[in-house]
């Protein structure tokens, strides 16, 4: 007995004291909260479906680091830019079309014209920045291609803000995607989100499919195991990261438009949050797993949008909602304090054996 | 006639000067040997031969045509196929995806389906459990499985790095059973191993390699009688 105790050390005891402590606090004020009324159905079927929409955008993002990282093993931090630069090159589409009226007569090809443009140009940024920025680094230790992302993070958001200046521009209003349809007055969805959840699933639906059964896909997944035997096959390795890139662009390019039609605007800095955000969610349902990163956006998009007045109104916090994004980090620590592989990822010496 | 010629041949693995003038050939329909110690160079013989690794100095020929230009997914496709050292299926794909991997350089969608055929007539095993994931099989399977992933791609030459590495007596002689067959069928094969006993049983020429250098090289029977090669690689006193 007492040689079973000595075995668990202080460290593990304070954690699990922590982490037992929060649990404790956020089922006591999720029964508050409850219990206070002060929220019908109504408001978190609201919360709920803002929670799937956001977290729609950040599993659209959170593919490119995961699908990035399963080939190379390495974090590209400048993803968000990569996402911010095709909603913001879209932005000017966008507008023109909106202004010359044609988004409001022909919304569906207004909009295929925004996506377009906005995913070319984020799968552009993306292949100059792996050609310029991570290829001749390939063989170099780790430490050297992040940093790089950093800094290539930090042009891109410069050079954007040089070109189009700091200010906030507001995204175009296209007329079909206002208005929210209501059902039995208990659920109620807006129809842009309607438009996010569906266009991410399909996106989502689509890369799990070309990832499963074409035979590029299949490549893609023998090179992200071993790159050398991958060779010896005849598989072209440089081609298949330059097409991982493209692949995990086009998807942050799609899901700056979303974001972009969700928020109704663009900013150069737009891209630093919702790029931390998902490479959370990518951490969260374990880096280089694809269903994972997908998993682990919806479940932070959610996490977010409900846990703060769930867990924290009823306790008494004022305006909890500002303090979603602390929530969210401590759920990452607590997660990967109790589960370093994420949720779906597997434990690093079984993958190996 | 010589289908694989390496001539004079230096390879480096950074500053390390790995291959020192490496020259052999391998004729059409051989099944020619390479022993040697560990560290001798064999594996990086056979990298060097892929693209894997390019050497400083010295020509590859296949056919007559230098193979200097080209990367190594390119040589694949030229047909120089490597099964490599502790065979390295792709655990997480089946054992299918690992066979149409192998495939990756054809385009002929009914000859890929006639080679997964012969892969699994040859391995039978295989065929049992073609929808598993690679990393689930045992050892002598995965072994099945890294040859038949190099057949697919239809070889002009087999280059076999160790397959016998790690596997028990009797699968180290099904393994060997396979590649004597091979040979049969036409297969050209380059063969690297340190069952150098095993290697020159079934071979028809051998080279023994030493510190990066070719010391030795005969046809495999009298590489049996010799007895530098009996000492040093058979265990003969």
């Amino acid at each position: 007995m007492r040689r079973a105790l000595e075995r668990i050390s202080l460290i593990d005891v304070f954690m699990w004291i922590v982490g037992g402590s929060i649990i404790g606090i956020v089922l006591v004020g999720s029964v508050a909260t409850i219990r206070s009324g002060q929220y019908s159905i109504r408001h978190w079927s609201d919360f709920l479906i803002f929670g799937v929409a956001q977290g729609s955008v950040y599993a659209l993002i959170a593919l490119g680091y995961t699908l990035v990282y399963g080939i190379l093993r390495m974090i590209n931090f400048a993803h968000g830019e990569v996402f911010m630069s095709g909603a913001y090159t879209a932005f000017f589409v966008a507008d023109a079309l909106s202004k010359s009226g044609f988004l409001g007569q022909n919304p569906l090809l207004g909009l295929l014209a925004v996506f377009a443009v906005s995913m070319a140009t984020s799968v552009t940024v993306a292949v100059i920045l792996e050609r310029v920025a991570y290829r001749p680094l390939r063989r170099a230790p780790r430490l050297v291609p992040l940093i790089t992302a950093i800094g290539a993070s930090f042009f891109l958001q410069y050079t954007f803000r040089g070109f189009y200046g700091s200010g906030f521009k507001s995204y175009p209003e296209v007329p079909v995607l206002q208005g929210s349809w209501v059902w039995g007055g208990i659920v109620s969805i807006q129809r842009i989100q309607v438009l996010v959840i569906v266009a991410a699933g399909l996106l989502m639906l689509a890369l799990y499919t070309y990832v499963q059964r074409t035979r590029a896909g299949k490549a893609m997944r023998a090179v992200s195991e071993d790159k050398d035997v991958a060779a010896l096959m005849g598989i072209n390795v440089d081609a298949v990261i330059v097409q991982t890139f493209i692949i995990g662009a086009a998807l942050a390019g799609a899901a700056g438009v979303l974001y972009a039609l969700m928020f109704r605007q663009v900013h150069f800095f737009m891209g630093f949050f919702p790029g931390i955000k998902a490479f959370t969610a990518a951490v969260l349902g374990g880096i280089g797993n694809i269903p994972g990163a997908m998993l682990g956006g919806l479940f932070l998009g959610i996490f977010e949008s409900v846990g703060p007045i769930l867990f924290l109104d009823g306790l008494g916090v004022p305006a909890p909602y500002q303090l979603k994004d602390a929530i969210a980090f401590t759920m990452l620590v607590l997660i990967l304090i109790f589960r370093p592989t994420g949720i779906l990822g597997e434990r690093l010496a079984r993958a190996k054996a | 006639m010589a289908i694989l010629e390496v001539e004079n041949v230096h390879t480096y693995y950074g500053n390390i000067h790995a291959l020192k003038g490496i020259s052999l050939t391998v004729n059409e329909g051989e099944n020619v040997t390479l022993i040697g110690a560990n560290g001798a160079g064999k594996s990086t013989l056979l990298k060097t031969i892929s693209g894997l690794l390019h050497p400083k100095q010295g020509m590859i020929r296949l056919a007559g045509e230098d193979l200097a230009a080209y990367q190594a997914h390119e040589i694949v496709g030229k047909g120089v196929v490597q099964a490599p050292e502790g065979r390295r299926v792709f655990g997480r794909l089946t054992v299918s995806e690992n066979l149409e991997m192998g495939a990756y350089t054809r385009v002929d969608r009914s000859g890929i389906a006639d080679g997964i055929e012969h892969v699994f007539t040859l391995f039978p095993r295989l065929k049992e459990r073609h929808n598993q994931v690679a990393g689930t099989l045992s050892g002598g399977e995965q072994q099945m499985l890294a040859i038949g992933r190099a057949l697919m791609a239809r070889p002009r030459v087999l280059l076999l790095d160790e397959p016998s590495m790690g596997l028990a007596p009797i699968l180290v002689q099904s393994i060997f059973e396979t590649i004597v067959q091979l040979h049969a069928a036409g297969t050209t094969i380059l063969l690297v191993e340190q069952n150098a006993r095993m290697a020159l049983q079934i071979a028809d020429r051998g080279y023994v390699l030493q510190t990066g250098q070719i010391i030795l090289s005969d046809t495999a029977g009298n590489l049996r009688q010799n007895e530098m090669v009996q000492k040093a690689y058979l265990g003969m006193a």
